[in-house]
Parts: structure tokens; C-alpha cells; sequence
């Protein structure tokens, strides 16, 4: 049975470690913040300008002044600190935040990111997605592992326009798990009832199965 | 000279003409000075150059002065909000060009610094690139990206004081810091304009110097754009 998008979410928060601080993307990626596992402490970061996210407001309290990046309101926590957009990016693109989780169109072998802009079709913009993946320490996909056309979305070589080059360290689908590094890609976990058959079949991407799987 | 103006039409006047280049404030509807937009609107000065992170939405924000067609050009990152924009930029009416939300906001920063150009890895390998500078450091590869000014910047802050001094609220200070410093002129609307000496020094965001104009907003409509809330028995997000 292939993972559900809150499976690949649940997943996705057992990357998270004591201490980290996180940024999540739009889509999927939020929702990892419902599953942080108990005894694990991490500060989420919202590009617009904040450190130490809270949960969404209870209704009838919601504050216009307070959006994460994703425009949604939500509340401050004791650590939360406000900065701007530069000393955010600062933060990003220093190498300052250890984890960033994101949805992607595309994903290379290599680890090529592709999740921006569809040529002549979307015209929406990287937002901060650039700057993420050039400066966090550690980048996690979230995706579904097939368009729904069916095609491929790990694939040998992307074909939408780049987000960045050689960024994506893992990603989670609902296939199972990828690991990228210098040596390539490699199958780590599968979904239950996936096989790696299946997962051959379903991705473009050259891939190396991992111990576990073995 | 005193800073203070009576409104937004009379912070404006005198500074505006066609073909100009402005910035304004603001993350979404979050932090955007909605008096001098809708008073930039009513100028009816055109072929104008806007720098601000999104382009509003259809009916608020920056949207407006797409309806009217006063903007030539968006210098943004991200403007997924916006389907007139999306259409007029299909259709060849409206130029635009994207930048990653850090390098535009370093863009800006630099460019009240006085710093002409700055290298960074972010867009490295990407049509963000293509054309600029690379230059590589410790054996990573760099781009050059130029530093932004405006003929006018439009910010948005929560209190202010007559000197211009601001502060802003929480996250709708987002880029506003910095569009102060790029301005060739620079207008405030603040919620609360308050008597020199009333602001703690120590907790001024943005001083001054920046500030030329200010005025205090007149009817705030703070547009939420994605409300989200829990019920008030469950807790988590």
C-alpha cells in the first residue's frame, strides 16, 4: 500500500532532531509539524520573518500581522523572535537553519530540484524556494512519486527549469524513501506492500538499493 | 522641516511622474501600506517599475494598480496570488522579472548600503543565472546580483514618530526595513504616529534618517488572505 500524504508527513518528521531548526515549505511539508515525535524540540522558521512557529489561532483571534509564508495566520510561542526578509534570508542563505522539507515537480539522480515553473503555463514565481535549497544544511522532498499523467517525476535529468543544482539530500514519496549523495541515488525504505520492482517501474531515475532492502 | 503629512494624497505630492520606479512593503496583504497604494492608484502616473515580493491580489494590494495598467514592470518573487497578473504577463503586457525572495531582499539592502553588487549562490545553475557574473570562492561558484534603489519607497510600519522614526509588528515587517533605506524618497504610513521621545530608542526598527514623509493610515482594511484557525477545545495545529 503506497504512503498517503500524511504517511510521507510522519516520515518526513522522523528527520527532524533534537535541537534542529526547520523550515518547512507549502502543501505537504506543513503538515510534518503535526507529527514531531515526543522528546524531539525543533524551532520552525517562516521565511517572512520568524523564528519559532505556533500552531494555527484559535478562531476569533487570528492577527492580520501575523502570517507564516504560506500567508496563513498563526501565533507566536515564547522563543519566537520577528526579523525581516534580508536578516531571514540571512538566516537561510548563511547556512544558519539545518533542515528544510519541500515539495518538488522534479527531482534528478543527481539531486536536481526542479519545483517552480512550468514555461508558458505557471507563472507563479521561486518565491524563497532558491535561496532554501542553496543555503540549508540539509534538504528533504516531499512528492508524490508519479505526475498524474503517470510520468516519472525522479527522473534522469529534469526538464522544467531548475530550483537548484545537486540540493535534494532525500526524498519521500509515497513509494518509499531516496537518499542522494556524490555516489548517486539509492532506495532506502519502501511503503508497505511495495516492492522494488515497483519502484523501478515507477521512477526514471537510476537508483542503488540500500541494505535494508537487500 | 516637519516630516508629517495630512494624508496619503499630500505625502505623495510632488514626488511622483510616469516611468518611475517604486517599492513597496509587504509579505502578501501582510505589512502593505494600503494608503499610499490606493493614493499612488489615484495619481494616475503610469509606466511605473514596481519592486515589492508579490504583486497583492486581484482587488487589493498592488492588484489595484495592475486594474488600472499603471505598472510596466514587477520586480518580484513570488505572485501565484494574482490571476490578472498571471493573464496580463501571458499576453505580453506586463514585463516581469522574478527574483528569489532572499536575493531580492538582499538586492534592497545593498542598494540603501550602498553597495552596487553582491555574490551569492542562490539561482547558481538556474535561469536566475543566466547572463551574470559567476565567481568562485573557496572552490563554491557565486553570482553576482546588483543592489536595487527606487525613486520612491511606499512602507508600512505599526508605530512611528514624527522624526520618521519606526516600528513595525510582528511579520508584517517583512521587507519594509529595508525598502526605507532604497528609496530616493521614502513615505511611512504607520498605525500610531506618536511625539518624539515617546518610542524606546533601543526598540526603533528603523530610524529616521530613512523616513521622509509620514503619515497615519486612515481606515485599514488588514486583508487576511488565508484564514486559518483550530476550534477553541482541540488543541495542535
Amino acid at each position: 500500500m503506497a504512503w498517503t500524504r500524511e504517511d510521507m508527513a510522519k516520515r518526513a518528521a522522523l528527520e527532524l532532531i533534537d535541537g534542529y531548526y526547520v523550515n518547512l515549505g507549502i502543501g505537504i511539508p506543513t503538515l510534518v509539524a503535526n507529527f514531531i515525535p515526543d522528546g524531539v524540540d525543533v524551532t520552525l522558521q517562516s521565511e517572512n520573518g520568524m523564528l519559532g512557529m505556533g500552531p494555527f489561532p484559535i478562531e476569533g483571534e487570528a492577527d492580520p500581522d501575523l502570517i507564516n509564508a504560506g500567508k496563513q495566520t498563526i501565533t507566536e510561542l515564547k522563543r519566537t523572535s520577528y526579523f525581516s526578509s534580508a536578516d531571514s534570508f540571512g538566516m537561510i542563505r548563511g547556512g544558519h537553519i539545518d533542515l528544510s522539507i519541500l515539495g518538488a515537480m522534479q527531482v534528478s539522480e543527481k539531486g536536481d530540484l526542479a519545483n517552480w515553473m512550468i514555461p508558458g503555463k505557471m507563472v507563479k514565481g521561486m518565491g524563497g524556494a532558491m535561496d532554501l535549497v542553496a543555503g540549508v544544511k540539509k534538504v528533504v522532498v516531499i512528492m508524490d512519486h508519479n505526475a498524474r499523467d503517470g510520468s516519472a517525476k525522479f527522473i534522469k535529468e529534469c526538464t522544467l527549469p531548475l530550483t537548484g543544482v545537486r540540493v535534494v539530500d532525500m526524498i519521500i514519496s509515497d513509494v518509499g524513501v531516496f537518499t542522494i549523495n556524490d555516489d548517486g541515488a539509492t532506495l532506502i525504505e519502501l511503503a508497505p506492500d511495495m516492492t522494488v520492482d515497483d519502484a523501478k517501474a515507477r521512477t526514471e531515475a537510476t537508483f542503488k538499493i540500500g541494505e535494508l532492502l537487500l | 522641516m516637519s516630516k508629517v503629512y495630512k494624508g496619503a494624497e499630500a505625502a505623495l505630492d510632488g514626488i511622483l511622474f510616469d516611468g518611475m520606479t517604486i517599492m513597496a512593503g509587504g509579505f502578501g496583504l501582510c505589512g502593505i501600506p494600503e494608503n499610499l497604494i490606493a493614493a499612488l492608484r489615484d495619481s494616475g502616473k503610469t509606466e511605473i517599475t514596481a519592486i515589492s515580493n508579490n504583486a497583492g491580489v486581484d482587488d487589493f494590494g498592488l492588484g489595484l494598480l495592475l486594474q488600472t495598467r499603471q505598472i510596466k514592470k514587477m520586480i518580484s518573487s513570488y505572485v501565484g496570488e494574482n490571476k490578472e497578473f498571471e493573464r496580463q504577463y501571458l499576453n505580453d503586457e506586463l514585463e516581469l522579472e522574478f527574483n528569489p525572495q532572499g536575493t531580492m531582499a538582499e538586492r534592497i539592502r545593498a542598494g540603501g548600503a550602498g553597495i552596487p553588487g553582491f555574490y551569492t549562490k542562490t539561482g547558481v545553475g538556474t535561469l536566475v543565472a543566466e547572463g551574470k557574473e559567476h565567481k568562485d570562492f573557496d572552490g563554491e561558484t557565486f553570482i553576482l546580483e546588483t543592489g536595487l534603489k527606487a525613486d520612491v519607497s511606499l512602507v508600512k510600519a505599526w508605530k512611528g514618530d514624527k522624526e520618521g522614526n519606526l516600528i513595525f509588528k510582528k511579520t508584517a515587517r517583512n521587507f519594509n526595513p529595508m525598502m526605507a533605506t532604497a528609496g530616493k524618497t521614502t513615505v511611512a504610513e504607520v498605525e500610531e504616529l506618536v511625539e518624539v521621545g515617546e518610542l524606546d530608542p533601543d526598540h526603533i526598527h528603523t530610524p529616521g534618517i530613512f523616513v521622509q514623509r509620514i503619515i497615519v493610515s486612515q481606515g485599514l482594511e488588514k486583508r487576511i488572505e488565508q484564514l486559518t484557525t483550530r476550534p477553541k477545545s482541540k488543541g495542535g495545529a
